[in-house]
């Protein structure tokens, strides 16, 4: 094993390891703050699958957090089913729904999908507002029962979710890393880089765009699941809504370099920081926001992590693949 | 020998825009047939025809035995057609190698593999883990056709391969031609370069204005006749 390799184990090693004994050094506000940090993250990469190593631009990922998020509350309350069995569950009926919703979306390519993405998520968004079980538009919460069913005491409840945001975010990263190692990641490359060429190859780029919305959709549905489910409380706003759900994680991705595992971490590091100092701004936080985005962009396209490469060509998450392939 | 590909009375449109009249054509294994004609002629478009970029329901064109036009693209690629196309186009995001393995998508049976590409052109090894968009055109043009070997198909088609590359470039790259014919692999190639075409084929077709105004052995074609079918000119008396 080279010198490199040992840092790089031995750097994941630190952090994981570190994340996993969270519950026993961090307060709770720091806690709270980690899972946040984790279901973010978590998007983010998600998000980064799909526009940065795929091409598939959405800004309507917000459609899978709201349902994600509606689907526990509604298996927990109307079917009784335990939350933990929920979780996974709410992932799977997420990507079942995005299933149809793909050959709408499909219809549209480019800009139009991207367009085409956020009227989905509307409409989504509508379609749960009407619904008086769930709320309508004032939306729910989850009845103490639930909640006391989760865990035995509030810190218990609250160690449990922060495992399971830390094990979503650390599969998800992981496993978008194993992903772009392999044969699929190669023909999801070359499909972003060149469809009808990676079609002349005999890539079926169709079949890959909806396989690949399709699993995206159920993870986004699983992290919305989690993320409502620490609220304890879910409003169509809130759950469909483009800002939190697609302005912040596209921001978090673009500022730290889209198609690389590493930009999204950057970016999550400065959206953090940013919003520690300047959330009580009100709407000049956005502006900000939005302003710091501008400048990355014109220095470098490739966000901080291009930055940092112009300086030195590393790599956290190497991708290349071996020549055996 | 026995017909790999033809295509019978082939009409092909653009929308409203009909780009190849009345095509016939046809190649046999191992052949090497060169297609030339002037820009616009529907070189090109024939290509994209055979890969199945250029869907053509109802027409005759059979392959090997299956009908080609109830394929899509990705399919034909299975099937043993495979393209290195006009201008390249490398997925420029990807290393020299990542490329030439796409081209193993679709997994055929052959003699071609990493190792027998980068025989072939061997400045590939070296050159394995640059970005593709840092080749010379040349050597991306290698990587082309190595794209296209990968996938051990019946029928190389080779577009526009000296397009912009100079004649020392060009000619490395066609004394590569035998040793891929070497395995009974036919090779369809469109030249801009009559010299060319002639040189390395066993027949050709001439296209104007999309239809074959000039098909023969390439060696026994007569120079006049060839540019006259290529630019439309009556024979000028010599």
């Amino acid at each position: 094993m080279s010198t490199q390799n040992m840092f790089r184990l031995g750097l994941f090693a630190l952090i994981i390891g570190a994340l996993l004994l969270g519950p026993y050094w961090a307060s709770r506000g720091t806690m709270r703050l980690l899972i946040e940090v984790f279901y973010f993250l978590a998007l983010a990469q998600i998000w980064n699958l799909l526009a940065g190593y795929s091409g598939l631009i959405s800004v309507g990922q917000q459609a899978f957090v709201g349902l994600g998020g509606y689907l526990i509350f509604s298996l927990a309350m109307f079917a009784g089913v335990p939350v933990l069995v929920g979780l996974p569950l709410a992932g799977l009926l997420t990507a079942l729904i995005a299933w149809p919703t793909a050959f709408v979306a499909f219809r549209l390519s480019g800009p139009y999908f991207a367009i085409g993405t956020w009227v989905i998520a509307e409409v989504y968004r509508l379609v749960f507002a009407q619904i008086p079980a769930l709320g309508g538009g004032s939306g729910i919460s989850l009845p103490a029962n639930i909640v006391k069913a989760m865990a035995s005491s509030r810190s218990a409840r609250e160690s449990m979710t922060y495992w399971i945001a830390l094990g979503i975010m650390l599969a998800v990263v992981l496993g978008i890393w194993a992903l772009m190692r392999s044969r699929v990641g190669l023909s999801l490359s070359a499909m972003r880089d060149d469809d009808e060429a990676a079609i002349s190859v005999g890539v079926e780029t169709r079949k890959l765009k909806f396989l690949i919305y399709i699993v995206t959709a159920g993870i986004t549905g699983l992290i919305g699941a989690l993320i409502f489910l620490q609220k304890l409380r879910v409003t169509p706003d809130a759950a469909f809504s483009v800002n939190e759900w697609s302005v912040l994680v596209i921001f978090i991705v673009v500022i730290g370099g889209i198609g690389t595992l590493e930009g999204p971490i950057l970016g999550i590091i400065l959206f953090f920081v940013l919003r520690e100092f300047l959330a009580d701004l009100g709407s000049w936080y956005m502006v900000i926001l939005g302003t710091v985005s501008v400048v990355i962009i014109l220095v470098e396209p490739k966000g901080l992590w291009g930055l940092i490469q112009r300086w030195k060509p590393v790599s956290l998450f190497p991708v290349t693949r071996r020549s055996d392939g | 020998m026995t017909d790999l590909l033809t295509a019978s009375s082939l009409d092909a449109f653009y929308g409203d825009f009909q780009a190849l009249f009345g095509v016939n054509f046809r190649i046999s294994e191992g052949e090497s047939v060169a297609l030339i004609g002037a820009n616009g002629a529907g070189k090109s478009t024939f290509l994209k025809v055979l890969t199945g970029l250029l869907p053509v329901p109802g027409q005759s064109l059979t392959f090997d035995g299956t009908d080609l036009t109830q394929h899509p693209a990705h399919e034909i690629a299975k099937l043993g057609i495979a393209m290195s196309p006009e201008g390249r186009r490398l997925f420029p995001s990807l290393s020299v190698r990542e490329n030439l393995l796409l081209g193993a998508t679709v997994a055929r049976e052959g003699p071609w593999n990493l190792q027998a590409v980068e025989d072939l052109f061997p400045i590939l090894t070296e050159k394995a883990n640059t970005p593709s968009t840092l080749l010379s055109g040349g050597q991306q043009q290698m990587v082309a056709i190595g794209r296209a070997l990968m996938a051990n198909p019946k029928i190389l088609l080779l577009d526009e391969v000296s397009l912009g590359l100079a004649p020392v470039i060009i000619r490395d790259i066609y004394s590569a031609l035998p040793r891929i014919r070497e395995n009974g692999t036919s090779v369809i190639l469109v030249e801009q370069d009559i010299g060319q075409a002639v040189a390395v084929s066993d027949r050709l077709y001439c296209l104007q204005e999309g239809r074959i105004s000039l098909e023969g052995p390439s060696a026994t074609l007569d120079r006049a006749d060839i540019s006259a079918a290529y630019f439309g000119r009556k024979k000028e008396h010599a």
